[in-house]
C-alpha cells in the first residue's frame, strides 16, 4: 500500500524540462504565417493546373493574342508601390504616429484599389471580346489563378480600411499594431505571388 | 503609462524576436529598388524581343523571379532563420518542398499523360480518319 503510494505520487510528479522565457509571448504571428503558407499551397496547386493547361487554348486566342504587357506592368508597379508604401505605414507605427500611419494606410489603398480596378478592367476587356473562362483550358485556369489573387487583394483592401476604423477609434494600442503586422505580412505575400503571376502566366504566356 | 507600456511592448518584441515587422527606412528602399529592377528586366526582355532564344528569355524569367521572391521574403516579410524561435522558417522549408512536389509532380505526370496518348487526335487527325 505504501509502496503503491509512493509509486503514484512518483509518477503523478514528471518533470518537464520546459524553457517558458524561450516562448514568445503570443503565437498570432506564428499562426498567421502558417496561415499564409496554407494560402501558398492554393496558389501552388492553381499555378500547377496553370502549368498543365496553360497551353491549351482549344483553337482559341492564345496570350500573345489577349495580353497587354504595359497594362500588366503598370498593374505590377501599383502592387510594388503599395507594397513600400505599407513598409512606411508600419515604420510609422513603430515611431508611434497614428497620423503617419493612417496616411500611409490610405494611400496603400488607394494602390490596391488601382491594381484591383486595372484588374476588373482586363478582365472587363478579356470578356468583351469573347475570350471567358468558358473559351478554353487556358482561359479558365488564367481567370481562376488571377482572380484568386484579386480576390485576396480584394479582401485585403478591406481588412485595411477596417483597420484604419480601429486605429482612429482606438488608436495604436497593442492589439491594433498585432493586426497591422498580420496584414503586412498578408500584404507583402500577396506582392509575392503575384511575381509568380506575372512571371509564369503573363510574361512566359506571352512568349510562347 | 501609455508610454511606458509602449516602450515595454518595444522592448518585450525585441527580446523575442517575434517575427514582427522591424524593417528600417533604407532596407524597405533597397527592397523596393531592387524589386523594380528585378520587375523591369524581364518585362524588358519580353516586350522588346532583346534575347533570341526563347529557352534563354524563359530561362531569365524565372531566375529573376526566384531572385525577386527571396528580395521580398528578407525586405518586405522580414524573414531570418530565427523569426519565432526557427518556426517560421521551418514551415517556409515544409511549404517550398510541397510547392515543388506538387508543381513539379503535376507538370512531369501530365507532360507524360499527353505525350503517351496514343495517336495525336488533334483537328485535322480527325478529319482524315473520316
Amino acid at each position: 500500500m505504501t509502496m503503491a503510494n509512493t509509486t503514484a505520487s512518483q509518477t503523478e510528479a514528471p518533470v518537464f524540462y520546459l524553457k517558458e522565457e524561450h516562448h514568445p509571448q503570443n503565437g498570432t504571428m506564428l499562426g498567421f504565417w502558417l496561415y499564409l503558407m496554407s494560402d501558398c499551397l492554393i496558389f501552388a496547386i492553381l499555378f500547377a493546373t496553370h502549368g498543365v493547361l496553360g497551353r491549351n487554348y482549344a483553337a482559341g486566342p492564345a496570350p500573345v493574342d489577349l495580353f497587354d504587357l504595359e497594362l500588366v506592368a503598370i498593374n505590377t508597379s501599383m502592387l510594388l508601390f503599395s507594397s513600400i508604401t505599407y513598409g512606411f505605414a508600419m515604420l510609422a507605427m513603430e515611431k508611434g504616429s497614428i497620423k503617419g500611419t493612417q496616411t500611409w494606410l490610405a494611400i496603400t489603398g488607394l494602390f490596391g484599389i488601382a491594381f484591383v480596378g486595372l484588374e476588373l478592367y482586363e478582365f472587363h476587356h478579356l470578356w468583351y471580346i469573347g475570350a471567358t473562362p468558358m473559351r478554353s483550358g487556358f482561359l479558365s485556369s488564367f481567370y481562376t489563378l488571377v482572380a484568386t489573387h484579386g480576390l485576396h487583394v480584394t479582401f485585403g483592401i478591406i481588412w485595411l480600411v477596417t483597420l484604419m476604423v480601429q486605429v482612429a477609434k482606438r488608436g495604436l494600442i497593442v492589439e491594433n499594431k498585432r493586426r497591422l503586422m498580420c496584414l503586412s505580412l498578408f500584404w507583402h505575400f500577396l506582392d509575392v505571388i503575384w511575381i509568380g503571376v506575372f512571371s509564369v502566366v503573363y510574361l512566359l504566356g506571352v512568349l510562347g | 503609462m501609455s508610454t511606458h507600456s509602449h516602450a515595454h511592448d518595444d522592448h518585450h518584441g525585441h527580446d523575442h524576436g517575434d517575427g514582427a515587422s522591424h524593417g528600417t527606412f533604407n532596407s524597405y528602399l533597397i527592397g523596393f529598388i531592387l524589386s523594380v529592377i528585378l520587375t523591369a528586366i524581364p518585362f524588358w526582355l519580353v516586350m522588346d524581343g532583346v534575347l533570341d532564344s526563347k529557352v534563354a528569355t524563359a530561362a531569365w524569367i524565372m531566375g529573376l523571379g526566384v531572385v525577386q521572391i527571396v528580395v521580398h521574403m528578407v525586405y518586405f516579410l522580414h524573414m531570418n532563420t530565427k523569426s519565432e524561435g526557427g518556426w517560421n522558417m521551418l514551415a517556409l522549408i515544409f511549404t517550398l518542398v510541397i510547392v515543388a512536389i506538387a508543381i513539379a509532380g503535376s507538370l512531369w505526370v501530365m507532360y507524360h499523360l499527353n505525350t503517351n496518348m496514343m495517336p495525336q487526335m488533334d483537328h485535322e487527325m480527325i478529319r482524315s480518319f473520316g
